[in-house]
């Protein structure tokens, strides 16, 4: 589409004399397009990482991942954490305090209840059987060793 | 799955422009407000927060809540994706006439720290009885 524009404008503007308004608008359009569908790729791109619930922080090394997300008021039981593969998937459910009665007043709410679910791709294959979570003060931290056949290895060098 | 909520942290705003001593960010906690017959119940999302570092005043008719979390940066790692920061807590409410002081109480588990201010007896709504003359 672009190139074709364009194409037409240098043919109309090589041969054809004055420029042609109508062909440069043409392009002026395109490019503005291209700038609101890029501005709206980016902006699609850094809403979508605010909405999901929990927000994680990663950390890695070469011995393997450490993943830590803020859970206040969840129960450590109510947690439901899974690996498969390079796959962790964080569930669970944050109780809402107490039924609220009729004649109560809520000035704020601010903070979430209900169940929750989030699914994050590790950079590296872990080893499942080693992975051990703690969670303490509403902060749950896991570590996700490296599996060994997934490790950088180092290559000797033999020489005659 | 999809949230619609802004989790986004925000960072407390400092009302006199003084500055903070130490060089850690400061936010202010999601909190929620719950007014009762006999009192009212604050509740702070405050993630790595506990009883110990935790700091209530009040100050004339001014709670403030100071949450202090240790940033805890994993050695050996690096950080590659980073969603949330990490920092201390403040917020602060002017508290009405009708809060008892004296029988305010605090408890935190799991980061969630739970206020309980009762209002005072003179605070508390009285029925009025009416008698036929």
């Amino acid at each position: 589409m672009l190139l074709s524009d364009l194409a037409g404008l240098t043919r109309g503007g090589l041969t054809g004399g004055p420029y042609r308004w109508h062909g440069i608008s043409s392009v002026q359009n395109r490019l503005k397009q291209m700038q609101d569908e890029m501005q709206g790729m980016l902006s699609g791109f850094t809403e979508r990482q605010l909405r999901q619930y929990p927000a994680i922080n990663l950390w890695t090394s070469e011995e393997g991942v450490l993943v830590s997300a803020e859970l206040p008021g969840v129960n450590a039981d109510d947690l439901d954490i899974t690996v498969v593969g390079r796959t962790l998937t964080l569930k669970g459910t944050r109780k809402a305090q107490e039924p609220n009665e009729t004649d109560d007043c809520c000035h704020r709410r601010e903070c979430r209840y209900g169940t929750f679910a989030r699914a994050i791709e590790l950079p590296y294959e872990v080893e499942g059987a080693k992975v051990s979570a703690k969670f303490d003060k509403g902060v749950l931290t896991l570590t996700l060793p490296r599996a060994e056949a997934d490790k950088p290895r180092k290559i000797n060098i033999t020489s005659n | 799955m999809a949230d619609t909520v802004d989790i986004e942290k925000k960072e407390a705003q400092t009302t006199d422009g003084t500055e903070h001593t130490r060089e850690v960010k400061v936010y202010h906690p999601a909190v929620d407000i719950v007014e009762k017959e006999k009192e009212i119940l604050l509740t702070a999302d405050m993630p790595g927060v506990d009883d110990k570092s935790i700091d209530i005043t009040l100050d004339k008719n001014v709670l403030t809540i100071y949450g202090k979390v240790d940033p805890n940066v994993p050695q050996q790692y690096q950080a590659s994706y980073v969603e949330y920061g990490i920092g201390d807590y403040r917020r602060s409410f002017t508290l009405s006439e009708e809060i008892d002081r004296q029988r305010i109480e605090a408890t935190v588990k799991n980061g969630v720290l739970k206020l309980v201010l009762p209002k005072a007896e003179a605070a508390k709504a009285k029925k009025i009885e009416v008698r036929a003359a």
